[in-house]
């Protein structure tokens, strides 16, 4: 291992002092390269953020704040009127119906994981729910709209809506099985495994003690889940449900694909919609005009602040309640 | 029901608290203790007892159900890929062309395949070695506060949607040029550094520190630690690390839209010419004009794409359990 370090004392002089004038360059310049690295990366997230500032100040400039506001989005040439309201609302309900599922289902499979299922059939699901995240978005996108839609719309969709039509959500006739609720169900999708692997750990790292403790008062397993295992960790699967958030907010392809794009705000869960990353990966190889690019990037700008603002808040509840955040 | 010592049915609903927990707690703690002398009747929950032990057995059952469920799609996705993409797949498909008319039947994907190993090579190219030095400068060099800090600043990276990140390299690389695979690559490597630093600073934190003291002892030089005990064993880990970040990369799609997306249907290595064709954009693509030849090509590349990423990620995962470093 180290057969190649000679130790510098027991050489003669000439050579012993260029050992060490070797050694100190060798240190420098180990440090500086690594100094050089971790700053690259801090470089990256601020050039990130000039760029798509830059990027999007034409549309700033032109439309400032009410960009946020409005609705019409007409990108030909005599119109050229940009507004982003629609798909901040596609957003805030795909990513809030995701994060509806998908909280409680990815908590009930951590604590299948972590408290119920015996150790070998542990270790065969644990990985399995892991690759669900590994599977490609634009993979799953595109399973969403032939296969995923399709049974949606035959099934899924007139159910809900023959059950629970005098909702608004679930209001409209379902008519292709691309829209919002696909897109959501897709979004659930990608963001269980997230919070579910997160949530495992940290019911894992519940102390023993505590547990058995409450087992022997007489509680079942569940009372000791409830009482024990979540207050414990109910921060951490905070900040894990927030990393999700940030994922959903966040995903541009598979959205794209499944959910049909409107620019019409719904109610209904059953019609088509648009969201702010899927806007832009529709859009921008089609796009002309400098105010559309830019309006594209503004769209990015939206997405960059609230991302980092789901992630800070993921970072700050899971510090602030000394919990650690066992994901990354 | 099976009450051991066939007590009389009368002494079942005693009110006395202290017996009813001594009914309760063999139910808590597993099997009964029978050897012990018990007074209080059948060993069988009842009323409020019951119901407590009801709703436990029901919640188990949900998890369960939710764990069978996430399985399940898992399933159903690689099984509707597998079931659609292997009819398509043939040694042709892997090394042809696709035809000029996206939609006329047969032609294969194999300037895709090509094209998304470059971009992978390079952008691995990229971020292996600043991701290597990133996490050194972490474990080795970095105080108290720089550490949280430069981590923090790792994590909102890893955090940052990857559209943006393609918004932000086509700012710096397409505008007044053009697409290429090697835009690609960068986004790409900006999506995998952050995976690669903080897996593989995981790893160097699992270094014994005996090892390193040895070194010091010995009067070895930091950097000569650094590149003689510190990374040897810590390889696995960061190979582990690097595999499951490509796996992760290799299917990004967003930034590639925008970074290398028009181009032709021939095979080319060249990075820095023209945009790559590459297997998610193909897919994208695919799936967005609605041509059932596209549609079926785009099934056997999807194929080709989930059989090297669940390849990519079960060997990162078994590399992982047997590299003696890492959990």
């Amino acid at each position: 291992m180290s057969g190649s370090t000679r130790l510098a004392g027991t050489l003669p002089g000439n050579a012993a002092s260029r050992v060490r004038t070797a050694d100190r360059i060798g240190d420098r310049l180990l440090h500086g390269l690594c100094m050089l690295a971790a700053l690259l990366a801090v470089l990256a997230l601020g050039a990130i953020a000039y760029k798509v500032v830059d990027g999007a100040s034409p549309a700033i400039s032109r439309f400032g704040l009410g960009f946020l506001t409005h609705s019409t989005w007409k990108p030909n040439p005599p119109f050229e009127v940009f507004g982003a309201a629609a798909l901040v609302y596609g957003t805030a309900v795909t990513s809030f119906v995701a994060l509806l599922l998908s909280v409680p289902l990815a908590i009930s499979i951590a604590l299948y994981l972590s408290m119920v299922a015996p150790r070998r059939v542990r270790s065969v699901i644990g990985p399995l729910v892991e690759m669900l995240a590994a599977i490609p978005s634009v993979i799953l996108g595109f399973w969403g709209i032939l296969v995923f839609g399709p049974f949606l719309q035959a099934h899924l969709e007139p159910f809900l809506h023959s059950v629970l039509g005098f909702l608004p959500i679930f209001g409209a006739t379902p008519t292709t099985g691309s829209g919002l609720f696909n897109a959501s169900l897709i979004l659930t999708i990608m963001v269980v495994p997230i919070i579910a692997s997160i949530s495992r750990d940290l019911f894992l790292s519940v102390p023993r003690e505590l547990q058995e403790g409450a087992a022997a008062l007489g509680a079942t397993r569940w009372e000791v889940v409830r009482g024990v295992v979540l207050p414990s960790s109910a921060s951490g699967v905070a900040a894990a449900a927030c990393l999700g958030l940030g994922r959903a907010l966040g995903e541009a392809i598979a959205v794209t694909q499944v959910i049909g794009a409107g620019n019409l705000i719904h109610a209904s869960l059953f019609q088509t919609g648009d969201t702010l990353a899927s806007r832009i990966a529709d859009q921008f190889q089609g796009a002309t005009t400098r105010l559309q690019i830019a309006s594209l990037f503004y769209l990015g700008l939206i997405l960059l602040v609230i991302g980092l603002l789901a992630n800070i808040a993921a970072q700050w509840i899971g510090r602030r309640f000394d919990v650690t955040v066992a994901a990354q | 029901m099976s009450d051991p010592f066939g007590r009389p049915p009368e002494t079942t609903d005693l009110p006395d608290p202290a017996v009813q927990l001594m009914t309760e707690e063999p139910e808590a703690m597993g099997p009964p203790a029978t050897d012990l002398p018990d007074f209080s009747g059948p060993l069988t929950p009842s009323g409020h007892l019951r119901r407590r032990q009801l709703i436990s057995r029901l919640a188990e059952v949900g998890q369960t159900t939710a764990a069978l469920l996430a399985v399940a799609v898992l399933g159903i996705v690689v099984y509707s890929v597998a079931e659609r993409g292997a009819s398509v797949l043939s040694l042709g498909f892997l090394t042809k062309d696709p035809p000029l008319l996206a939609g006329s039947a047969g032609g294969g994907i194999a300037p895709a395949i090509v094209g998304t190993a470059v971009i992978m090579a390079l952008a691995t190219a990229i971020a292996m070695p600043i991701g290597i030095l990133t996490a050194l400068y972490l474990t080795e060099f970095a105080g108290r506060w720089s550490g949280r800090a430069f981590r923090l600043i790792l994590d909102l990276l890893n955090g940052l949607p990857t559209i943006v990140v393609g918004l932000f390299v086509f700012g710096l690389l397409v505008v007044g040029h053009h697409q290429s695979g090697f835009a690609g690559s960068f986004a790409l490597a900006i999506i995998m550094l952050p995976l690669i630093a903080r897996a593989t600073q995981e790893v160097l934190l699992l270094v014994p520190v005996g090892l390193r003291e040895a070194a010091d002892a010995l009067g070895v030089s930091h950097w000569r630690t650094v590149r003689g005990v510190v990374l040897p064993t810590a390889r696995g880990g960061i190979l582990t690390a690097t595999v499951l970040a490509v796996a992760r990369g290799a299917g990004e799609t967003a930034p590639l839209i925008l970074l290398s997306s028009i181009f032709a249907n021939t095979v080319s290595a060249n990075p820095f010419g023209q945009a790559l064709p590459n297997i998610p954009v193909y897919i994208f693509t695919a799936s967005e004009s609605a041509e059932a030849n596209g549609f079926s090509r785009a099934w056997g590349a999807a194929f080709v794409l989930l059989v090297f990423i669940l390849l990519a990620s079960i060997v990162g995962r078994t590399l992982s359990r047997r590299s003696t470093l890492s959990r």
